[in-house]
């Protein structure tokens, strides 16, 4: 079996971890790490029977998550601290809101960015508070800028030049010129508190935005990662509320995310076998491309179907913009290489 | 990948693939005499590859990838992929190690108590630390290694990494007029770095390669200029530590912890000094005088 599939077999709860021979973990870690799993796979085999030294390097990494959340908790502190004196309330997006309200997909989860939504009438003032604050922007190149200010759902990238942590700032959550337009008013509008005491999106938007990030916005790089995240999080509230899954099925039509988060809902029952109820536990053949896109990684923890990887690639950016734009993008791009 | 081989440094158990047999043979060579327990998962995974096919007989060149990659990393031609790996090791390393807090030094240990030496490359801690590793008669030095010391968070020891000696330019015939000529690899000459040729350990540095050792003395080695000795503040030697440091701040509190304990219990200075003679002599000084 391949090592990619043992390690959704061990996420999904299929797979003995005992079982695994030493060339087995070899390949398991490799690809964790790849897809930046490490973490989460320690926290969900942590009570197994695990050689001693693949014990103790798990052991390390659940350590090191700890901390990488506090610190990403942090950075979110000091952006309600460089923002709430102005009024300007913002919602958690992504890792540091699953950490803020303490889901399971957090435990180990890999925080990057701080990803936070500010209504757009506020993006301005939010950045020039944010600059004042000691965040810093990132590119230097004016197209790049002005592409993002034009067309994107985010500032320019910036980072903070003493804590070197970078922040995006959304006024929405696909591209402007994505063929897809969310209600981002409603995204912030119906907001709910988390634990932590930082705004997140409410259950149901919540996995809209995962299924957005990952299939209507992105080219499945993390794939594994942000199904996973789908995967928890649905199963979870699902469990908590018996109403969640009409809820999300709403919601996602309200945002135009309807064949996103179909599809994501059944990736993950396919991946991590989650059980679906009627109306959504549908077969459709383009899965299958989706399916292999994420399996695509060898026991070295390398992209195997190149040709699927930039088909995916291309694909991503045809959904982000009409045809003409795209072409004079991509032409602008090859010129500055 | 086509051809692999498996070594154990210290804490950490690799896999480096490659597409070519020479990089692996070479490593096979320096690191035969290294503990080998094939039934180890590995932690770290380095992988030497061509960027295109073709590229693996046609000037071939060698890109250094694995758990963790730097981006627009220039390729290295075939001659120097021994030094592809050793940078592919060291990456994983420095960038997925988080059991101890790592410090881009070398260090020597005596009686379970360990020399850190730290600083830029060219410094000389690299080669101070070899000779003081193969010093004869009256030295009975233990090399820790050349690039890593990996300090405990929670106890403070200091615990080695002794991967081959990565020896440069004018230390390579310092070096290899004292040794036996076993014990180094092939030239790997004009390479970004400048003439390499590694120094395999002595067989019982790496016998004794999981001996914990208590940091007694930090030096911050100059090579070039007079002898001199100046003592180090804590502040100082903290803040050159956190920059020599490679996941100090991705330890977090446990590492302010384990770095604040070792400015405060471990004496430091800066030295200078003019040739390696004069370095050894001058850090064997210091060490019977101040190491703690």
């Amino acid at each position: 079996m391949s090592a990619v599939r043992s390690f959704v077999d061990l996420l999904a709860g299929r797979r003995d971890p005992a079982a695994l021979t030493s060339r087995d973990w070899d390949g398991v870690i490799g690809v964790a790490r790849s897809e930046a799993m490490l973490a989460t796979l320690a926290h969900r085999i942590a009570g197994a029977a695990l050689p001693p030294t693949v014990a103790a390097l798990f052991a390390d990494q659940r350590a090191a998550a700890k901390v990488a959340q506090a610190q990403a908790l942090w950075e979110a502190e000091m952006a309600r601290r460089a923002l709430a004196p102005a009024g300007i309330e913002f919602v958690l997006l992504k890792g540091a809101a699953y950490a803020a309200a303490d889901m399971s997909c957090a435990a180990g989860r890999q925080i990057g960015d701080l990803d936070i939504l500010v209504l757009a009438p506020d993006i301005r003032r939010a950045e020039n508070l944010l600059l004042t604050a000691g965040w810093e922007w990132v590119k230097s190149d004016p197209y790049d800028d002005a592409y993002y200010r034009q067309h994107m759902h985010e500032l320019p990238p910036m980072i903070h030049k003493a804590r070197d942590r970078m922040i995006d700032v959304h006024h929405t959550i696909l591209p402007r010129t994505h063929r897809i337009t969310p209600d981002a008013l409603a995204l912030v509008g119906d907001a709910v508190t988390s634990g932590a005491g930082f705004a997140v999106l409410n259950p149901a938007d919540m996995a809209c935005h995962c299924a957005a990030h990952m299939l209507a916005d992105g080219d499945l790089q993390g794939g594994l990662r942000n199904l996973w995240d789908f995967h928890t999080m649905t199963r979870d509230f699902a469990a908590a509320d018996p109403g969640y899954w009409g809820q999300l099925d709403g919601r996602a039509v309200l945002h135009g995310l309807q064949g996103a988060v179909h599809r994501a809902a059944r990736l993950s029952r396919d991946l991590y076998g989650v059980a679906l109820p009627s109306g959504w536990d549908r077969q459709d053949p383009s899965d299958a491309c989706f399916r292999r896109r994420l399996f695509a990684r060898d026991d070295w923890g390398r992209v195997t179907e190149p040709a699927l990887e930039q088909a995916f690639y291309i694909r991503s950016h045809w959904l982000r913009m009409p045809p003409a734009m795209l072409a004079k993008h991509l032409w602008t791009k090859w010129r500055k290489r | 990948m086509r051809h692999s081989t498996r070594i154990a440094v210290g804490p950490v158990q690799f896999r480096i693939g490659s597409d070519w047999a020479e990089p692996i043979a070479a490593l096979e060579h320096l690191y035969a005499g290294y503990p080998q327990d094939d039934t180890r998962p590995a932690e770290a995974t380095v992988r030497l590859f061509a960027a295109r096919p073709w590229r693996r007989w046609l000037r071939p060149s060698v890109h250094i990838g694995g758990d963790f990659v730097v981006p627009d990393a220039l390729p290295l031609p075939l001659s120097m992929g021994l030094l592809a790996a050793e940078m592919g090791m060291n990456l994983q390393v420095a960038l997925g190690w988080r059991r101890h807090m790592l410090l881009h030094a070398s260090a020597v240990a005596q009686g379970g108590r360990a020399l850190i030496m730290s600083g830029e490359s060219g410094s000389g801690k690299s080669t101070l630390a070899a000779l003081l590793g193969e010093k004869e008669g009256g030295g009975d030095w233990r090399l820790m290694g050349d690039e890593f010391t990996l300090i405990d968070p929670a106890g403070g020891d200091a615990f080695a990494f002794p991967r081959a000696v990565s020896l440069k330019n004018e230390a390579i015939a310092e070096v290899a007029a004292r040794v036996d000529p076993s014990r180094l690899g092939p030239l790997l000459a004009a390479t970004p770095k400048g003439d390499i040729r590694h120094l395999i350990p002595r067989a019982d540095a790496i016998a004794a390669m999981h001996e914990p050792a208590r940091p007694a003395l930090l030096l911050f080695p100059r090579f070039g200029g007079e002898v001199a000795v100046e003592p180090m503040g804590e502040g100082e030697a903290f803040v050159r530590l956190t920059e020599a440091s490679t996941n100090y701040v991705a330890l977090g509190e446990a590492g302010f912890a384990a770095l604040t304990r070792l400015v405060r219990e471990t004496p430091a200075f800066t030295i200078s000094y003019p040739d390696s003679a004069a370095g050894i002599a001058l850090v064997e000084q210091i060490w019977a005088e101040a190491a703690k």
